[in-house]
């Protein structure tokens, strides 16, 4: 499948706030592609929030109910049983939650709805930051990343929320990323056609808190893909099957490259090139890495 | 005749609940909040209760699940207390201003620390402003009849708010009193189908709840606004539709008790509020005047009814829940309601915070010490070793 083949229906209509760039936006259109319209969304506080345009005009095409920051998953929930007991069992029901709603704040609500079974699809698009109030790190911020909150860089790793998620052996799970729109299509595709809870993640290189251009958004997602800081995999009943690039990285067909290659290109990671290269802070989240993929290889190959 | 079930508060609110078929209920234990919804799981377990039930995480998660199912246009009912109702604020604030007409049971327990689980209405009380209606309950009588009134009241298309229905713990949540029940045909004849203001719906798609500037936001609160003082009016017809119907009244938005040519008129709320009536009967013996309006209906507040009353009478409100800083919030809103209206005299106790009981010996105390020019403005009734 190629770009051309996504279906060319817009559920995304003109009226949007995002930056210039926005991974999110991105993301979006392949995912209205990927659901259909026949498909009700609930988004907490977060980019999305902004940019789905003003009251009493939005830029989506499909039912959009936003919801407090924590509570995207509990509101799913509760939307999904709505649906049910008036035999609206074909509806799909999706929370779209950026990585602050979902590996910290809303962590309660996501693991809550899991355990208990919501037939919906949760989905995270995580850049890594609390974008909406102005870049602040979050569990999902990597090692060493200055945010407005972590001035001379992050001093802790991110959380692995993918092995959280898998904790809760859900019928499906993935992560994927705006770089790669077909993989994000086929597994949104996949994860529509499964009952039960669902939970796709979405690496999403936001261009104002990172700093770097923002034409190079795809880019910098497919570098965060070529390097093996974000890896593309999906579990299904437990099952992990590793995809594209993040196969053969996992298969050792191919070498992961260098982490510098994608931090040196974002302003976030400045302060470890600048004045002076920090070679240890850079070791340190080159060898996190490697014990990620080492994790993964024992787990999963 | 109606049928008879002998039970404790929690019991029959979770049949009365039951009664009214909520779509979607969601579950979450409190002392003395659980056997509620343990009521309502036994009524799952039989058959009798056919929605969905979702056991979720939290009482945050409660009311975002009610606030999800209601969004799709369905009936939903929850049930907390204290702890409980405060982790929901937020999301109180969101039902009301999302105009969603969640129907819960509050049952009123001290707020810790320390640990306590015994009667106090600063729970709710500090929910004063998130939008919702909110009821106050003296009976199990009135628990039943006033759960079913509420998803008719909330649900009306002219009001579409969430409603509280709060009464005291253990007095009423855990003490079994014998109460009429209406059958399942005639709360489905008395409760229309819930017509939503808005629904998530994929043959209509809107977005609901974005970013809002100032102008059209103060539109929503006005209109708010405008749905409680509705309220006000409906309150009373539904009162009144009920006591046709079934016969049982437990007042509108006040309860009014002996109050004919009463010198003092006492208000009070929920279990001080029964215990009240007691305290009157034994004052008119002894040739006291004094009478009773119960506050049934604290949002929206019953303002224009107490203004009358200050004409015929001075007050008496006693308050089982304290404002630090201020007073007893029925006292504060009792007073402001008489500015510029009367210049009656308002007295003012605390009574009962932390669970402390209130019988209707202390009320006759309270009132005697009005009544013979001994009261001070404010007073902590029976406040010992401070
Ligand atoms: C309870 C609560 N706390 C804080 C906020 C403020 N807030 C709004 S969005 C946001 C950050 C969202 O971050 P994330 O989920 O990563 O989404 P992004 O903004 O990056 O799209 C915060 C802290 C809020 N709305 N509610
Ligand atoms: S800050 Fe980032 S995620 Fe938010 S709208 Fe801008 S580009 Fe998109």
């Amino acid at each position: 499948m190629a770009i051309k083949d996504l279906p060319v229906e817009e559920c995304y209509i003109p009226g949007c706030a995002a930056c210039p760039g926005c991974p999110a936006t991105m993301a979006l259109r392949v995912v209205y592609k990927a659901l259909g319209r026949n498909t009700v969304k609930i988004i907490p506080a977060c980019c999305t929030a902004v940019i789905e345009s003003l009251h009493p005009h939005t830029s989506f095409d499909i039912p959009t109910m936003n919801i407090a920051f924590e509570a995207a998953a509990a509101g799913a929930s509760g939307v999904e049983a709505g649906f049910r007991m008036q035999g609206k069992t074909d509806i799909t029901v999706v929370a779209w939650a950026g990585d602050g709603g979902t590996y910290d704040i809303g962590i309660q609500a996501l693991s809550g709805a899991l355990e208990r079974n919501t037939n919906f699809i949760y989905i995270c698009y995580n850049n890594e930051i609390y974008s909406n109030t102005g870049i602040q790190r979050s569990g999902a911020t990597p090692y060493g990343a200055w945010t407005t909150t972590t001035v001379t860089g992050k001093t802790e790793f991110r959380k692995e929320m993918g092995e959280i998620i898998q904790a809760h052996h859900i019928p499906y799970a993935a992560q994927t990323c705006i770089a790669y729109p077909e993989d994000l299509f086929k597994k949104l595709q996949k994860a529509k056609s499964i009952h039960g809870p669902k939970y796709v993640e979405i690496m999403a290189p936001c261009p104002p808190g990172w700093r770097f251009p923002m034409e190079k958004t795809v880019e910098m997602g497919t570098m965060a893909v070529e390097t093996g800081a974000w890896a593309l995999y999906e579990v299904e009943n437990d099952k992990v099957t590793f995809n594209g690039r993040s196969k053969l990285i996992l298969e050792g067909k191919i070498e992961r490259k260098p982490i510098e290659d994608w931090i040196k290109y974002q302003g976030r990671f400045r302060h470890l090139f600048k004045p002076k290269k920090d070679i240890k802070r850079i070791k340190a989240i080159e060898d996190h890495i490697d014990q990620m993929w080492e994790r993964y290889r024992k787990c999963y190959q | 005749m109606s049928e008879v079930m002998i039970d404790t508060g929690n019991y029959i609110a979770a049949k009365a609940a039951v009664l009214c078929k909520p779509d979607v209920v969601a579950a979450y234990p409190i002392t003395p909040q659980t056997t509620l919804v343990e009521g309502i799981a036994k009524y799952l377990a039989t058959g009798e209760y056919k929605g969905e039930y979702i056991c979720v995480e939290s009482e945050h998660s409660a009311m975002a699940a009610c606030i999800g199912a209601s969004a799709t246009g369905v009936r939903t009912f929850t049930g907390t207390s204290s702890h409980g109702l405060l982790l929901m604020h937020e999301m109180l604030h969101w039902a009301s201003l999302a105009r969603l007409p969640v129907i819960m049971c509050n049952i009123n327990r001290v707020v810790g620390p320390g640990w306590n689980i015994w009667a106090d209405e600063n729970d709710s009380i500090s929910q004063r402003d998130t939008g919702w209606i909110q009821f106050y309950c003296s009976s199990n009588q009135e628990i039943f009849d006033t759960v079913i009134q509420s998803f008719k009241l909330g649900e009306h298309e002219k009001i579409s708010l969430p409603v509280m229905i709060s009464y005291n713990a253990f007095i009423l949540s855990h003490t079994s009193m014998p109460v009429y029940l209406t059958d399942q045909k005639d709360v489905d004849a008395f409760l229309p189908k819930r017509k939503p203001k808005w629904k998530l719906d994929p043959d209509n798609p809107i977005t609901f709840g974005n970013i809002i500037l100032p102008a059209e936001y103060e539109k929503v609160r006005f209109d708010m606004q405008k749905s409680h003082e509705y309220a006000k009016k409906l309150i009373p017809e539904i009162s009144k539709e009920w006591k046709q119907r079934f016969g049982r009244y437990h007042g509108d938005l006040l309860e009014f008790y002996k109050c004919d040519g009463a010198d003092y008129i006492l208000l009070s709320m929920g279990a001080i509020g029964a215990e009240s009536k007691v305290a009157v009967d034994n004052l008119r013996k002894e040739g006291l005047k004094v009478g009773l309006a119960r506050v049934r209906c604290f949002r929206p507040f019953p303002r224009e009814e107490i203004q009358k009353l200050s004409k015929k009478a001075g007050l008496i409100v006693i308050d089982r829940n304290i404002s630090p800083g201020m007073e007893g919030a029925l006292f504060t809103e009792v007073k402001a309601s008489l500015y510029g209206y009367t210049d009656a005299k308002v007295y003012g106790f605390i009574a009962g915070l932390g669970g402390k009981d209130v019988p209707f010996g202390d009320i006759e105390k309270m009132c005697k010490k009005v009544v013979n020019s001994k009261a001070k403005h404010l007073e902590w009734f029976g406040l010992k070793g401070v």
